[in-house]
């Protein structure tokens, strides 16, 4: 079986405010419906290796394919349709579209996606909301909801499109233990239910000990995986 | 589906922040208002001023004008041909006051196509009578029907219609300049005494008032064959040819053409009135610099507001992007936004524009000058409104490009991993 995600050689440096090289020569694979999280100490550049996957940072050498498709080289506006249709995101903050109802926040990327009718998009979000418990809020502004149920809207628009994979930038680093573990265990749900591909960058070794799979890193090299 | 949510993005944005947005639309609504009062007003009273000469004024004036012969007869001879010959004062000739062959040129002018009317008038001298005071004047004969079709000459009687002279051989449009002097009523009749010594007398049908004094001092009117029997003359006799053309244009070289043809002296609109295309041109030359201006200025709060609203939005532009609008998705957002303004802002701005206009167009204005001017002149041509439309959209378009292309180059790794 091909492999979901294939990173080669990947190189990257930062040039201000001096020459630093933060990723040296990074390889890896991940199999349809892993989930996989990726350790490191601080500054060891796991965020960046994960934001080159999200095809955002497109500052670097060598390859990487999603789905067999090569990534490097496409224009930006090539990688936003990937990014739309391929890929879900979860961030260490709790970003919503405040002025939007937290249904709306989760149509939000279906409806740039727009494959489907508005009644379709509106129909799969709230059943989105329904799988991860927090459909009585749809109707609510998005900033008129806590942090945790934030972070489970947020989810629930990673997931709208069916994605590919869902990357995730240390999803429960800004949420109190209790929040922690429950969204934990939806992404445990996830892979389990639904066959999710996971990648999670995360400084939780907890957290990294239960997933299937834990790269760790370290200045800027793969040290296991 | 992919451009609406664009929109609503917009829209929302806007509606989260209604006194900004409703400031900035504003902004554009004064721009756009006073564009369209400016503009009808100036337009109207322009098209005030150039009536009062252009719309009275033929396109074309044929006449017969007292002048020396081009061609001195020794010139003629073929003793002299190669010799230099010196004329000393050399004097006008005597020749007929009228247009020789008047009914031919008359009849192929109304055949032209381009030709909208013609008519024949009848200038005369006299002296206008009361007691031992003789006062100097002008009488013109005139074909009233065409007169009042083509020169609007109903519109500077007061006091009577011009029908009254059509139906009355013996009446005369005395000008109210010289009623005053001659402290004059309508129904009373004027003796003039006519250039050959003899005296008639006509009765007053109604009063001329241009709002040129000097011509209302002299000038009065009547019928073109009263006119020429105060001349003594036959029906043959006419003095100037008025013509008037569908296309203004057209005035110069037809002009030409009929002074070539019948060798004939003839004078063009332009050429006699130059100074009116001046005026015209400068009045709309400041209307324009005026609303430019203030259109400039609430593109500026336009500006203003969307580069505020992209620093407070960093962190939705990055979101969006990292679900997966493009750039240019983004970019457009912002542009709808400034358009959005625009619209709201403009269209309240026409309507503001329309209001004022109204207002002004039923104040009372009272003139001297054009008596049958009641209120101010005010020009409410859709073309203006048009105009304005457009100015909008194309203000608040490049007012919102600068900051949505800075939206749009937003780099969302920078914002996501920052905090």
């Amino acid at each position: 079986m091909n492999p979901l995600i294939k990173v080669s050689n990947v190189n990257k440096h930062f040039h201000d405010p001096v020459d630093i090289q933060v990723l040296k020569n990074i390889s890896l694979e991940m199999e349809k419906g892993e989930f996989v999280s990726i350790m490191g100490k601080s500054g060891c550049g796991k965020s960046t290796l994960l934001y080159i996957l999200s095809t955002m940072d497109t500052d670097y050498t060598g390859e990487i394919f999603l789905n067999n498709e090569r990534l490097s080289g496409l224009t930006p506006n090539q990688l936003a349709v990937i990014r739309n249709e391929h890929i879900g995101f979860v961030f260490q903050f709790h970003y919503l579209l405040p002025e939007f109802s937290v249904l709306e926040n989760v149509m939000m990327p279906a409806l740039k996606l727009g494959r489907k009718t508005r009644e379709e998009i509106e129909h799969n979000a709230i059943e989105k909301l329904k799988l991860l418990d927090i459909a009585d809020q749809a109707l609510k502004m998005a900033s008129r909801i806590s942090g945790g149920q934030k972070q489970r809207v947020a989810i629930a628009r990673a997931l709208i499109n069916n994605p590919s994979i869902i990357m995730g930038d240390e999803p429960t680093g800004n949420l109190d233990s209790k929040n922690a573990l429950l969204v934990f265990d939806i992404f445990k749900q996830l892979t389990n239910e639904f066959n999710t591909s996971l990648l999670i960058v995360t400084h939780d070794p907890d957290f990294a000990a239960k997933t299937d799979r834990i790269i760790e890193m370290a200045d800027g090299e793969i040290i296991s995986k | 589906m992919a451009k609406s949510i664009l929109f609503e993005i917009a829209k929302t944005h806007l509606w989260a922040r209604k006194k900004q947005s409703s400031i900035a639309a504003l902004g554009v609504t004064f721009g756009i208002g006073t564009f369209i009062i400016l503009v009808s007003f100036m337009t109207g009273l322009n098209g005030l001023l150039d009536g009062l000469i252009l719309n009275r004024t033929p396109h074309i004036r044929i006449y017969n004008e007292v002048q020396p012969s081009k061609e001195q007869p020794i010139e003629l001879s073929d003793q002299y041909k190669n010799s230099m010959n010196v004329i000393h004062s050399i004097k006008p000739k005597k020749s007929q006051a009228s247009i020789l062959n008047n009914k031919g040129i008359i009849n192929a002018l109304k055949s032209d196509k381009r030709v909208k009317g013609v008519t024949p008038q009848v200038s005369t001298r006299v002296f206008y009578q009361s007691g031992s005071v003789l006062l100097n004047g002008n009488l013109i004969g005139i074909d009233v029907i065409e007169e009042t079709r083509l020169y609007n000459f109903k519109q500077y009687i007061v006091n009577g219609s011009p029908l009254e002279l059509k139906s009355n051989d013996n009446g005369v449009i005395l000008g109210i300049g010289i009623a005053q002097k001659l402290s004059l009523k309508k129904g009373d009749y004027v003796p003039m005494v006519t250039p050959s010594g003899g005296t008639v007398r006509l009765k007053i049908v109604g009063f001329f008032q241009s709002g040129l004094a000097d011509i209302d001092k002299l000038q009065s009117y009547t019928n073109i064959k009263t006119a020429q029997k105060v001349a003594g003359e036959t029906s043959n006799y006419v003095t100037d040819i008025s013509v008037k053309l569908f296309d203004i244009e057209k005035a110069k070289p037809m002009t030409d053409e009929i002074v070539h043809n019948n060798h004939i002296n003839a004078v063009d609109i332009k050429t006699a009135n130059a100074q009116f295309e001046t005026g015209t041109s400068i009045r709309n030359l400041i209307t324009y610099a005026v609303s430019i201006t203030l259109l400039i200025v609430a593109g500026f709060g336009i500006y203003n507001i969307l580069n505020m609203m992209i620093y407070e939005k960093m962190n939705d532009i990055a979101i969006l992007k990292a679900t997966g609008f493009s750039g240019g998705d983004v970019m457009r957002i912002f542009i709808y936004e400034a358009l959005l303004i625009g619209i709201v802002g403009g269209s309240l701005g026409l309507l503001l524009g329309l209001g004022v206009s109204y207002l002004i167009s039923i104040s009372p204005f009272e003139t001297q000058a054009i008596p049958t001017v009641k209120t101010f002149p005010v020009n409410f041509d859709g073309l203006y409104y048009v105009i304005g439309a457009i100015f909008a959209l194309i203000t608040t378009f490049f007012a919102g490009f600068l900051p949505a292309r800075k939206a749009s180059k937003i780099d969302p790794v920078e914002i996501l991993r920052g905090q």
